[in-house]
C-alpha cells in the first residue's frame, strides 16, 4: 500500500520465540493512522504477543516493529491500580498539572463521572473496563491497543462496549489494533481483519460495509473469515 | 394497603440480626466471667493460697494501690519507652533493609541471603551475646526488641514488594510511569497489606522481647515490679504486672487494626 502518509505501525519480518517454540513466524504488517485493524485468531495464535512487542513490554525480538507515535493499551483486565480512586488511575502517569479536570471529561465520555471518587473494587466489570478504556484514551494516543477489552464481560455488556469503542474511535481517531477471537467483534469494528495462525498472517479481508453495521449486515462475510479460521459454518447451518 | 403491609412487616426482619449481635456477644462473656467466680471462690475457701495466686479481690485491690502510689505509672512509662525505642530502632532497620532488598535485585542478591539465615535463630537466644557486647543496662533491652521487630518487618514487606501483580507495572509502564511513579503508585502500595500483617507480628514480638529482657536485671519497669513482688511472695502484684502487660499488647494490636481499616479502605465494598 503506497501512502503518503507515515504509518502509525510498520511491522517487517517479526520474529519471536519463547524458546524452541516459534510464537511469531515473519510478521509484515502496516496500519495507516485512524486505520481500526483486527488482529483474529485462536488462542496461543501469537496475536497477544504482537500487540505486547508493539506496547513495548518485550524487547528481545527479531525483525522491526515499529511505532512511531505515542502508545496506549486496554488489556483484557482492566488492571486498575485498586489503591487509587477512579479519577487518579486515570490521571496518573500523564504528568499534567490539570489531572483531575482531563480525568472527569475522559469519564464523561465513557459515562461514568458519577464513579470519579469510587475504589475500582466497587465497578461492575464493565465499568471497570470502561474506566481502563478511559484511561488509555485520555493520553491521546496514535496508536491505541486492545487486547481482548471485551473478552471477560457478559454478552449484553460487551454489546454496549463495542458501540462505545466505536464512538470514541471515530471520535478520537487513533489507529486500533483490536486482538479478539470473536469474529462477529471483528466484523463489527475493524476495516481490516487479519487472520494469524501459527504466528502468521494467513488471511486479510477488508471489511468495507458502512458504518454503524448490524449483525445481520455482517453474515456473508463472516462465513468466508470463519473459513480462514478453519470453522466451516456451513455444515452447522 | 397490601403495600403498607408489606413494608411494615419487612421491619422486624431486618432488626433480627442486630438483636442476635446484641446476644452474642454477652454470651461470650459467660465462661470468662464463670472462672473469674470460680477462681474467686477458690480462694475465698483456702483452696488456693495467696502464695500461688492472690484472688481477684486482691489483685484489684493491689492494682488500685500501685496506680495511687505511682509505682505502677513509672513502671509502665519506664517500658514502654523501652519498647518504643527498640521499636523504632527495629522498624528502621526493617524497613530500610525490606525496602532495599524489595527494590533492587542486588540489595536482594546480597541482603537476602544472610537475613533469612539469620531469622531461623531464635532471637531471644540472643540474650547472653547481647549482654556481653551491651552491658546489663538498657541497651541490651532496646537491642533484643529492635532484634524482634526488625525480622517480622523485613520478611513481610520484602515478600509484599515481590508479591506485586506484574500486570500492574507493565500497564504502568505502558500508560507513561516513570520508575519512581511505578514504585510510589504501583509496587509500595501493593505490599501495603503484607507489611500491616508484619506491623502486627512485630508488636507481638516486641511485647514478647521487652518481657524477657526485662527479667534481666532491670531496676525499672514492668519487669523489674514483677520481680521485686517475688521476692516478697505477692502474687497479687505479679498478676497485675501480667495484666498490665496483657493489656498492652491487645492495646497495639487494635492500634493496628485500627490502621488497617483506615489504610485499606480501598478493599472494602
Amino acid at each position: 500500500m503506497a501512502s503518503p502518509v507515515k504509518p502509525a505501525v510498520s511491522v517487517r519480518g517479526l520474529h519471536k520465540a519463547f524458546g524452541a517454540r516459534t510464537v511469531l513466524d515473519g510478521i509484515d504488517l502496516e496500519v495507516e493512522p485512524g486505520e481500526f485493524v483486527a488482529l483474529l485468531g485462536r488462542s496461543g495464535c501469537g496475536k497477544s504477543t504482537l500487540l505486547r512487542i508493539l506496547a513495548g513490554l518485550d524487547r528481545e525480538v527479531g525483525g522491526e516493529a515499529e511505532v512511531p507515535g505515542t502508545v496506549s493499551i486496554a488489556f483484557q483486565q482492566p488492571r486498575l491500580l485498586p489503591w487509587r480512586k477512579v479519577w487518579r488511575n486515570i490521571s496518573l502517569g500523564l504528568h499534567k498539572p490539570n489531572g483531575r479536570a482531563i480525568a472527569l471529561k475522559a469519564l464523561e465520555e465513557v459515562r461514568l463521572t458519577d464513579h470519579a471518587d469510587a475504589w475500582p473494587l466497587t465497578l461492575s466489570g464493565g465499568e471497570a473496563q470502561r474506566v481502563s478504556l478511559a484511561r488509555a484514551l485520555v493520553r491521546e494516543p496514535d496508536v491505541l491497543l486492545l487486547d481482548e477489552p471485551f473478552g471477560a464481560l457478559d454478552a449484553l455488556t460487551r454489546l454496549a462496549m463495542h458501540h462505545l469503542v466505536e464512538d470514541l474511535w471515530a471520535r478520537h481517531k487513533p489507529a486500533v489494533l483490536l486482538v479478539t477471537h470473536d469474529v462477529d467483534e471483528a466484523l463489527l469494528l475493524a476495516d481490516r481483519i487479519l487472520v494469524l495462525d501459527e504466528g502468521r498472517i494467513v488471511a486479510t479481508h477488508h471489511v468495507a460495509l458502512p458504518r454503524p453495521r448490524r449483525r445481520a449486515s455482517v453474515v456473508e462475510q463472516r462465513t468466508r473469515v470463519l473459513a480462514d479460521l478453519g470453522v466451516d459454518v456451513e455444515e452447522a447451518a | 394497603m397490601t403495600l403498607s403491609i408489606a413494608g411494615v412487616a419487612a421491619r422486624p426482619k431486618t432488626a433480627t440480626p442486630v438483636q442476635t449481635r446484641k446476644f452474642t456477644l454477652p454470651l461470650r462473656w459467660i465462661s470468662p466471667v464463670a472462672l473469674v467466680l470460680l477462681w474467686q471462690l477458690a480462694s475465698s475457701t483456702g483452696v488456693l493460697s495467696p502464695d500461688k495466686l492472690a484472688s481477684p479481690l486482691t489483685v484489684a485491690q493491689a492494682a488500685g494501690e500501685l496506680v495511687a502510689d505511682g509505682q505502677l505509672g513509672e513502671a509502665f512509662a519506664v517500658s514502654i519507652t523501652r519498647v518504643l525505642f527498640g521499636f523504632l530502632i527495629g522498624g528502621f532497620a526493617g524497613v530500610v533493609l525490606g525496602l532495599v532488598s524489595g527494590l533492587s535485585r542486588w540489595g536482594e542478591t546480597l541482603l537476602d541471603p544472610p537475613v533469612q539465615m539469620l531469622r531461623t535463630l531464635p532471637h531471644l537466644g540472643l540474650i547472653p551475646l547481647f549482654i556481653l557486647w551491651f552491658g546489663i543496662g538498657e541497651e541490651p533491652k532496646l537491642a533484643l526488641v529492635a532484634a524482634g521487630v526488625a525480622f517480622p518487618l523485613y520478611l513481610n514487606l520484602h515478600a509484599g514488594i515481590r508479591q506485586t501483580d506484574p500486570g500492574l507495572v507493565e500497564a504502568a509502564r505502558v500508560l507513561g510511569y516513570s520508575r519512581f511513579e511505578r514504585i510510589v503508585h504501583v509496587v509500595l502500595p501493593s505490599a501495603v497489606p503484607q507489611t500491616l500483617v508484619g506491623l502486627r507480628i512485630a508488636f507481638g514480638t516486641a511485647w514478647l522481647s521487652l518481657i524477657v529482657a526485662e527479667q534481666i536485671n532491670a531496676d525499672a519497669g514492668l519487669g523489674f515490679l514483677i520481680n521485686n513482688a517475688r521476692e516478697f511472695l505477692r502474687t497479687d502484684v505479679v498478676v497485675v504486672g501480667l495484666v498490665v502487660y496483657a493489656l498492652l499488647g491487645l492495646t497495639t494490636d487494635a492500634l493496628v487494626r485500627l490502621l488497617e481499616r483506615r489504610i485499606l479502605r480501598w478493599r472494602a465494598r
